[in-house]
């Protein structure tokens, strides 16, 4: 049905995300790390920075990332790989990892945006090498072990059932 | 597409509102937002004009319940509707799982109906999407209105085959509003279970 093979996350995967993406917080002394599919689902958090909306973030990060793509095409550049907004207190530098991953570092005057820059690049290698697998899987796999290859058409219309 | 977490044991889909103009959209999303409990919703985004129109999207996330051990999660996005912001909707359009197309029952909308579903055909087409092989409903929107034409000519123009399911609504009092929004999450996840990618 679609060009891009569903996103599938197993803990591994997601263990190994947490790690990268909370080494790069330690790293780059930021507040928090967050992994957002670009179509706007958060994939994994790390950091300091728990308790916000991570779901009005991830939504808005990615309608962000998708108007800057849209804006490069319109000017004749393939993507803006790279976005920096600089707040009073808070800075939120993106960058795209494996095309279809995008990370968010958030950081204070404890850092840097050289810092940053810096992390960010390593961790992006090693980040992209695990989505790499991820989407690689994900095309081969023919959806047999999908948790809804199981489901009813009771288990369904039991969620409507209110 | 949709995004399974083994990890957060839960499952997230993307539904889009699409339509011409005014007819309805973010209108359907406000009354979801309303009627839903609190710890079934998160908030709701507007990226709006000074007048309310819709400049880039709404934003609405569900949670509607498990399916065995999994949360079952809708992001409810609207598109705007007017015809100049057509790159916007391209944008929201990816990466969608199901499309309630909204129509404005009032007479003089019959055209922007058709045009707007004309458009909505065109870019799923480039981004390789077929419209007949994703999960769609049709709402007939502002029955309450009198201008509002018999549904039988609105369906005549827009699902002349009669496959689609489609709702009579007024968005406004909630008539129909969460029925068209059942159907489509009900397609959805049965698109999923057929493991359809
Ligand atoms: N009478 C009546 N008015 C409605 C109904 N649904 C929406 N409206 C009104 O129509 C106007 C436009 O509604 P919106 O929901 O903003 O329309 P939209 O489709 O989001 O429009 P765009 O954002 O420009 O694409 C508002 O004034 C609504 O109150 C309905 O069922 N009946
Ligand atoms: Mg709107």
């Amino acid at each position: 049905m679609s060009l891009t093979p569903q996103l599938v996350l197993f803990e591994e995967d997601h263990k190994k995300l947490v790690a990268v993406s909370e080494r790069l917080t330690h790293d780059a002394n930021a507040k928090a790390v967050f992994l957002i599919d670009r179509n706007g689902q958060l994939v994994t958090e790390a950091g300091e920075l728990k308790g916000i909306d991570t779901t009005s973030l991830s939504s808005l990060v990615a309608g962000n990332v998708a108007a800057t793509t849209g804006l490069a095409k319109v000017i004749g550049e393939p993507d803006f790989p790279i976005h920096f907004h600089q707040g009073e207190r808070d800075n939120v530098h993106i960058t795209l990892v494996a095309q279809r991953i995008i990370m968010v570092v958030i950081f204070d005057d404890r850092s840097s945006l050289g810092l940053v820059r810096l992390r960010v690049k390593k961790a992006g290698q090693k980040l992209s090498q695990i989505f790499d697998e991820i989407f690689k899987r994900a095309e081969s796999d023919d959806g047999a072990d999908s948790p809804f290859a199981e489901i009813s058409e009771d288990d369904i219309d039991n969620l409507f059932s209110d | 597409m949709a995004f399974i977490n083994y990890s957060a044991r839960e499952i997230n889909c993307k539904l889009v509102y699409y339509g011409p103009g005014l007819c309805g959209k973010t209108t359907n999303l406000k009354y979801i937002y309303e009627k839903t409990a609190g710890e079934a919703k998160g908030k709701m985004i507007s990226l709006a004009t000074e007048t309310e129109r819709t400049l880039f999207f709404d934003f609405l996330p569900l949670s509607l319940g498990e399916i065995r051990g999994f949360k079952t999660r809708f992001h409810l996005y609207t598109v705007p509707g007017q015809v100049f912001y057509d790159a916007s909707r391209k944008l929201i359009l990816k990466g969608v799982d199901g499309v309630v197309f909204v129509a404005d029952s009032q007479e003089e909308r019959y055209e922007a109906n058709i045009e707007s579903l004309d458009n909505l055909r065109g870019n799923l087409r480039e981004q390789g999407y077929h419209i007949d092989k994703i999960p769609w409903v049709l709402q007939y929107n502002k029955r309450d209105l009198p201008n509002s034409i018999p549904v039988e000519e609105l369906r005549e123009a827009l699902n002349p085959t009669g496959k689609i399911l489609d709702f009579e609504a007024s968005a406004q009092t909630g008539t129909g509003v969460f029925e068209t929004l059942k159907a489509l999450a009900k397609l959805v996840l049965t698109e999923l279970k057929r493991g359809n990618k």
